[in-house]
């Protein structure tokens, strides 16, 4: 696991005099599964808004396989490899299954202005999308109404979307937010799958389900990294402790 | 969505085989008043191509323009200023003009443009169709206010030998309608393309096809490009029928009722603001034969498609269509 797969340095976003991200210096290594934990307002999601290019860093550099992607904007960054998944569900609800995962597919085309050609003809985008909603277990539900759908299997739809991509490093923020026990279950075994061929960023607050699928783990308050570490050195942190599950807490 | 319905095929199949056979019946049903009804209809399928060019930004795309008719009208001009003075200009190079200056100008508008969204959009959209239309109302080279007539209108022939006579009333007919079903054709192709299904997506969320690595902003603006030339295509017909164009055909009254159309047929469905285009102007015929004030109850009509078929008559026909067709399912099983 030696091998750096991202290294953002520095990295600073501030809305005005707030400072949502405030240097943040982070490293994946390439396979791991690296969690972000952190109080509401930490600037989690701000730093993965960062890194998948959906708004522009103040200051500071994100270095994705040697190559430079500070202010690239979000579809140039979906190009050189990075998918990412929402916290709030964000998909083309009036579509298909199918068809919401068929538009990720086919943005791995050299070109989609191309007039002439029925889309669906296009075997390898098929090929792609069908591959990818076995991925992510919606091979059943393909020609259902994204809307139709159960608010988990949306959530399942969301990471069909970001694998049809061909991403080699996952961004998902908080993947389980508001699911079930059980659909949360269902969730961390396909994280757990995605773990053994993708690099996944997650942001979760499921302490339960980060413990049991993360390697390393990234702690934010106010913006700033306070540890990283393994998860028993997370556990074990006095001042993680301290600021984030206050003295009386524990796991 | 791609696929139109069989019965609603057939249905649009009718419409065109009535529209089609019209100098066959048209003197049996209307008597001395036949030629007149077949402008009247020339128009009409003119405004459905200017109609369906709408949708693909109101509809398909999510870029509400208000701004559509300046390249209806600058088609007009086109062909009456690049049109030599005592002769008729071959249309092998003026309708290529015509559509390149329409599809240029849609370029630098939607360049413009495309960075806004919603109001800002609609905004900025109409601003551009009044900045268009003072232009030429003000301008002496091309008559101000009182436009330009174009005498000869554009002359069709190939090695000396005449293919059409567009002074002939029943000859610009059939090649309007035939440019109609040709639009129609190509929106649905475009509807059905890989840059159609991007256009879908863009529509439904933006946001997350930018997500997926898509460059949102080079879609729309080549979509944009599309439909200023197919409105520029409409324009030519109109101005080669009207045989004068002003600055009022590229006012903003122009594009609302094209607007109005796309919203009474249906956005989106492509097929539906053709119908929009028929019903919008069949009324304005009717309203106007008992009162000036028909805008007053073209309004009232339109407050109550807005109420009662919110998905215009195109959408209200496909959701006939297939409340049928679920129903015939259960009564299957």
């Amino acid at each position: 696991m030696a091998e750096v797969l991202l290294k953002a340095q520095d990295l600073t976003k501030n809305f005005g005099g707030l400072y949502a991200v405030d240097s943040v210096c982070l490293e994946l290594m390439k396979g791991e599964v690296h969690a972000i934990l952190g109080p509401n307002g930490a600037g989690k999601s701000t730093l993965v808004n960062l890194l998948s290019g959906d708004i522009m860093a103040t200051s500071g550099s994100v270095m994705f396989e040697g190559q430079e992607l500070t202010k690239l904007p979000s579809y140039k960054i979906s190009h050189c490899g990075i998918g990412r998944s929402f916290q709030k569900t964000n998909i083309f609800p009036k579509l298909t299954c199918f068809e919401n995962v068929w538009l990720a597919a086919q943005s791995r085309q050299k070109t989609s202005m191309r007039f002439f050609r029925p889309a669906r003809k296009m075997a390898d985008v098929k090929e792609l999308t069908v591959t990818s909603l076995k991925r992510c277990g919606l091979e059943a539900r393909a020609e259902t109404v994204a809307n139709a759908m159960s608010y988990g299997e949306q959530r399942q739809l969301e990471i069909g979307m970001m694998l049809a991509t061909q991403p080699r490093l996952l961004l998902m923020d908080e993947p389980m937010a508001g699911m079930g026990k059980e659909e949360s279950e269902m969730l961390v075994g396909l994280i757990k799958e995605l773990a053994q061929d993708y690099t996944l960023l997650l942001i979760e607050h499921d302490m339960d389900a980060v413990f049991a699928v993360a390697d390393r783990l990234t702690v934010m308050v106010n913006g700033r990294v306070l540890e990283t570490g393994t998860p028993k050195q997370i556990k074990s942190s006095q001042q993680v402790q301290e600021a984030y599950l206050g003295s009386e807490g524990g796991f | 969505m791609y696929n139109t319905p069989r019965p609603i095929s057939l249905l649009l199949g009718f419409f065109l085989c009535v529209l089609a056979f019209y100098p066959l019946y048209g003197d049996l049903v209307f008597g001395s008043k036949a030629s007149f009804f077949m402008s009247k209809l020339t128009t009409i399928v003119i405004f459905a191509i200017l109609a369906m060019s709408l949708d693909l930004l109101v509809g398909i795309t999510g870029l509400v323009s208000m701004g559509h008719a300046l390249f209806f009208g600058l088609a007009g001009y086109v062909l009456a200023l690049a049109s030599p003075e005592y002769e008729a200009a071959s249309i092998w190079y003026i309708l290529p003009l015509v559509l390149l200056s329409c599809a240029a100008l849609g370029a630098v508008v939607a360049f413009l443009t495309i960075k806004t969204s919603g109001i800002y959009f609609i905004m900025v959209t109409l601003a551009f169709g009044q900045m268009g239309f003072y232009f030429f109302n003000d301008a002496e080279f091309s008559g101000g206010s009182d436009g330009m007539y174009i005498m000869l209108k554009p002359d069709v022939s190939l090695g000396g030998i005449q293919l059409l006579n567009l002074d002939e009333k029943q000859t610009l007919y059939y090649l309007s309608l035939a440019c109609m079903v040709f639009v129609y054709m190509v929106l649905r192709m475009i509807l059905r393309s890989a840059f159609g299904q991007v256009l879908i997506g863009i529509h439904a969320n933006e946001h997350r096809v930018k997500a997926i690595g898509y460059n949102t902003a080079n879609y729309k603006i080549v979509s944009f490009v599309i439909a200023a030339t197919l409105a520029g295509l409409a324009g030519f017909l109109a101005a080669s029928q009207y045989g004068f164009v002003n600055p009022s055909q590229m006012g903003w009254h122009t594009s609302g009722y094209a607007l109005m159309m796309v919203i009474m047929g249906g956005a989106g469905t492509i097929f539906g603001p053709a119908i929009g285009a028929f019903v919008f102007e069949i009324l304005h015929y009717v309203f106007e034969s008992f009162t000036d004030h028909w805008l007053m109850l073209m309004g009232t009509v339109m407050i109550c498609v807005v109420l009662f078929l919110p998905n215009g008559i195109g959408g209200a026909l496909l959701s006939l269509v297939q409340k049928k067709e679920t129903t015939g399912e259960k009564n299957d099983g």
